[in-house]
């Protein structure tokens, strides 16, 4: 077997199990209101770390690039209560033209 | 399921080129067409599927190429667990709605929250999928002819996703904690550890939340 295809069937298969574990375990059952309180608390957190991901990470390193027009439009639309898309369209824009012009 | 494609839909066109440009560069790490589109099929994770691609191109190895896509897709275990509750029905039913978690499915649907709504995730999650696998397809097949995905500011769209996702969940000081002490993992982190640890530590910041009522 190839590398690429050895490499797509185990990612694939371990990539399932990590996304299953919670669905599978736990799957209609109630999960105790103390853990259910923790839980909420992992979206705020998680996406905060996924904006600084996207937006400042570039393999090990912090960078200030293009991305960060996208994040001040994308946040500019955030405070006029802009729906979802334009503050995607808003961020695409900026990073774009501030790509362009330099 | 209809309300999800409606909320996935300005994602979908980013969701599409982004798959391209996993085809594209698959193309260029010697990862066959066929190879790149059933990864996206079944695995289903923009970055991991990068990474792994990436090591391969590389030189790198299956082993490191395995490790790098699982350490970025181990947040997928927490994750899943936050929804965990909402999955009914057989094994086998719980098994393949749960290959459509990624973090857009599951911060549009409220994951975590307690309004998640199973619908909108099945249908946020389906619509990102359709368009990540068709993309990929896409820019496997026809490789050089598309343009570079950068140019077009796909990864700062993302980024104001992310930041419109997060300024949606700080209703409390409880998460804005939980959010501030995220982000400083992230920041601390990433100069010092692979790819996908900063993201997968970031989840300890929930306790910052959890704690202070």
């Amino acid at each position: 077997m190839s590398a690429a295809w050895a490499s797509v069937i185990a990612v694939g298969a371990g990539t399932a199990a990590l996304k299953a574990v919670g669905p599978v375990a736990v799957g209609g059952r109630r999960l105790p209101p103390r853990l259910l309180e923790l839980l909420s608390m992992l979206a705020p957190a998680l996406l905060a770390a996924l904006v600084i991901d996207e937006g400042f990470a570039s393999g090990r390193s912090l960078v200030l690039d293009a991305r960060v027009a996208g994040l001040a439009a994308g946040g500019v639309a955030v405070a006029l209560r802009a729906p979802i898309w334009a503050v995607v369209v808003a961020g695409a824009a900026a990073t774009a033209l501030v790509r362009l012009v330099t | 399921m209809g309300r999800g494609v409606r909320v996935a839909a300005p994602l979908m066109p980013a969701a599409l080129a982004l798959g391209a440009s996993f085809g594209v560069l698959a193309r260029t790490a010697h990862v066959g067409a066929v190879a790149a589109v059933v990864m996206s099929a079944t695995t289903f994770a923009g970055s991991a599927q990068v990474a792994a691609v990436s090591v391969l191109g590389a030189g790198g190895g299956v082993a490191a190429a395995v490790a790098a896509a699982l350490l970025l897709n181990a947040r997928y275990a927490p994750i899943g667990i936050s929804i965990g509750e909402s999955f009914r029905g057989r094994f086998l039913r719980r098994l393949t709605e749960a290959q459509l978690v990624v973090d857009e499915s599951w911060a549009l649907a409220g994951g975590g929250t307690p309004a998640f709504d199973r619908g909108v995730f099945l249908g946020a999650g389906a619509a990102l999928w359709v368009a990540w696998t068709g993309g990929t397809a896409i820019g496997a097949l026809l490789g050089g002819v598309i343009g570079n995905p950068s140019s077009l500011g796909l990864d700062g769209a993302f980024a104001a996703l992310f930041l419109a996702l997060v300024g949606s969940q700080l209703r409390s000081r409880r998460a804005l904690a939980a959010a501030a002490g995220g982000a400083l993992i992230a920041v601390a982190l990433t100069p010092v550890t692979p790819p996908g640890v900063p993201i997968l530590a970031a989840t300890a910041a929930a306790v910052a939340g959890w704690r202070r009522v």
